[in-house]
């Protein structure tokens, strides 16, 4: 699947196309298949992203997954400070990224 | 230390009216992020893997306790609890949000800070010895002279579109402790026969794809010419270095190519030139500098000697001081590297307590260093083990300066949007596996360092030990090296052979000490017992 991410303008924070809007949890993702450039210009156009980019990713039971390990790190966050990723609770949740 | 007069002050001010303007022309959409980008980059705001990212400028690494108070509390008002000390004497915040940016801007400049100069193709902050006006061993204090150049190349006209970055060091000592000869100009403070003080001038070092060491261009700069010497350098520069690669732009590829003879002339044409034109301020206003760089007061009478009964306390004076030129007084460095921590990440609370040690027992002053720790310059011996006990209860009282726990490291893909590979928990693991007292004794110096990507920011190719995170298809890899340094006997890293994943990096750096200790003859660090038998032991080891 295709996924689109950017940032948010205020915040800097990671944000991931739902198909109706943004989210933070990459799991909320939607396939934009070949519509990404559209999005970009029109999301980024109106402000409510910019840095937009489109990557690949793989949906299964579990989730979204985006391909690269740069992409599961700004999905999650720092490894090495769980405490300031999205799930902070979650000790297993490097081993989604790696 | 230099305290701003009223045009510094406004230069600062002005500044941050001008970039909070911005900020709200970005938000209401007046302009794009194309337009924004190199505005925000200018006053040091990047964008980062999960946020932005703010570099603050710290010249020369040299701060005050109020300055040092301010950064721990601008880590809890608008990040999130911590500060990152870099490998350029600056601190990063990694959670910043635009909208309070200015507001933050302007905190900073209450107490003479700001983040010009921490981004872009500029004259970046410049950078000098951790430990100068303490140091037993220099020459002069280097800093009037680094707060000169910074005043000269502060929103010079004809260099804010450089070709690319450009990073000075001045240092005025034998032992180099700024890795000099890795910037795009060294300048070393000397004295010549006639018992002058002048400048050392090296140009074309670096580090990054293409590393180099800078040759030396001039032995001798007269003080009254130094500044008039410096844009003779920067004009060739910014003349001739390459606008069509940027990966070819840096001033190292202009000396390398056109080979370092012909840079010095082209250099010495220009600066005959120049010395024609009016442009170098007069040494009226290098003493004005430098009255702001006289001794503290001294206690003449401080006691020499220091109680190092306390075991733990004695291993810290012995791993974390440095002599001092005043009797009485020894430099302190406070590593922050902790086993098993993120090199040069300080917590909130750590930094204002690092800020009330400077102010109480180093008149008022503290260093960051280029190793991404913070040193107290001028402590009495007296004061010392009260300074180390209440470092020591705040988890800062670790005892590894240049040793293999004392990793350079920089941040990686944990937060870089630059990097191949995560540094830091490369970093952590070593560490751990070193973590213990005897190990580090039994090892001595050995100065690791890890880059996530070829921008070694980590300064891997410096590194006794260096090691380089790179992506191989998708897969964090890390090649190491060895036999670099960035003192004195500046050399560079050469790489073993394949790299290893993160666990085998880790076995690799003990199996590398292993030789080492089994070969190590006499008071030999690592990196004298690798130049003295080379490669192939260690490779043998690593890969038989």
């Amino acid at each position: 699947m295709k996924i689109l991410t950017g940032n948010d303008l205020k915040s800097g924070a990671v944000i991931w196309w739902t198909g109706v809007g943004w989210s933070l949890d990459v799991n909320d993702s939607a396939d934009v298949a070949d519509s990404g450039a559209a999005l970009i210009a029109r999301e980024e156009g109106v402000q409510n992203v910019f840095a937009a980019y489109v990557v690949d990713g793989v949906k299964d039971e579990t989730g979204v997954r985006p391909a690269h390990i740069k992409e599961r790190i700004r999905a999650l966050g720092p490894t090495v400070r769980l405490d300031l990723t999205l799930k902070p609770s979650d000790p297993q949740a490097v081993n989604w990224v790696i | 230390m230099y305290k701003y007069d009223e045009y510094d002050q406004q230069m600062v001010d002005t500044r941050v009216a001008e970039f909070r303007d911005q900020v709200r022309r970005r938000i209401s959409g007046e302009l794009t992020e194309d337009q924004f980008k190199p505005l925000r980059l200018q006053n040091g705001l990047y964008l980062q893997l999960h946020a932005y990212m703010l570099r603050v400028a710290v010249p020369y690494g040299t701060l005050n306790s109020v300055q040092m108070r301010l950064l721990g509390d601008i880590a809890d008002k608008y990040d999130r609890g911590y500060g990152h000390f870099t490998t350029r004497q600056n601190i990063q915040y990694n959670w910043i949000k635009l909208d309070e940016t200015p507001d933050i801007l302007a905190e900073l400049a209450t107490v003479e800070m700001h983040a010009i100069q921490t981004s872009g193709n500029c004259i970046r902050n410049i950078s000098s010895d951790q430990f100068a006006g303490a140091a037993a061993d220099e020459i002069v204090d280097p800093r009037p002279y680094a707060e000169l150049l910074r005043q000269w190349s502060s929103f010079h006209p004809e260099f804010l579109v450089l070709p690319r970055k450009f990073k000075i060091a001045v240092i005025a000592s034998e032992k180099d402790r700024a890795a000099m000869r890795l910037h795009d100009i060294g300048i070393k403070m000397v004295k010549n026969d006639a018992g002058e003080i002048g400048a050392q001038f090296y140009a074309g070092g670096g580090m990054g794809r293409t590393p180099m060491i800078a040759p030396m261009i001039r032995d001798f700069v007269p003080l009254d010419q130094l500044i008039t010497f410096a844009e003779a350098c920067l004009r060739v520069y910014n003349r001739y270095g390459r606008r069509d690669n940027k990966y070819k732009a840096r001033i190292k590829i202009l000396v390398h190519e056109l080979g370092r003879d012909e840079y010095v002339r082209q250099v010495e044409e220009e600066f005959a030139h120049l010395l024609t034109q009016p442009i170098e301020p007069p040494l009226a206003e290098l003493e004005r500098i430098k009255a702001h760089f006289t001794n503290p007061a001294f206690d003449a009478g401080a006691p020499d000697d220091l109680d190092i009964s306390d075991p733990d306390f004695r291993l810290w004076v012995e791993r974390n001081t440095t002599a001092h030129k005043a009797p009485g007084y020894i430099i302190a460095t406070i590593s922050l590297k902790p086993v098993g921590g993120i090199p040069g990440d300080a917590t909130a609370d750590q930094i204002r307590l690092m800020a009330d040690l400077g102010r109480d027992y180093s008149f008022d002053e503290l260093r960051v260093t280029h190793s991404q720790n913070i040193v107290l310059p001028h402590v009495k011996k007296a004061d010392l083990y009260t300074v180390w006990k209440a470092l020591d209860e705040a988890g800062i009282g670790t005892a590894n300066i240049d040793t293999v726990g004392d990793i350079i490291a920089c941040p990686g893909l944990d937060y870089c949007s630059l990097a191949n590979a995560r540094s830091i928990p490369v970093a952590q693991k070593i560490s751990e596996r070193f973590g213990s007292a005897q190990k580090q004794a039994e090892i001595g110096e050995l100065k690791l360092k890890i880059s996530g990507c070829i921008n070694a920011c980590g300064h891997h190719h410096a590194g006794h030990i260096g090691i380089l995170g790179v992506d191989k298809k998708g897969v964090e890899n890390y090649q190491l090296s060895f036999g670099g340094s960035e003192g004195a006997d500046t050399s560079l890293a050469k790489i073993t052979g394949p790299g290893f994943d993160e666990d085998g990096v880790v076995d690799a750096v003990e199996k590398a000490t292993q030789v080492y200790l089994a070969n190590k003859q006499g008071e030999e660090r690592f990196l004298d017992t690798y130049r003295r038998i080379g490669m192939d032991p260690f490779k043998e080891a690593i890969y038989g």
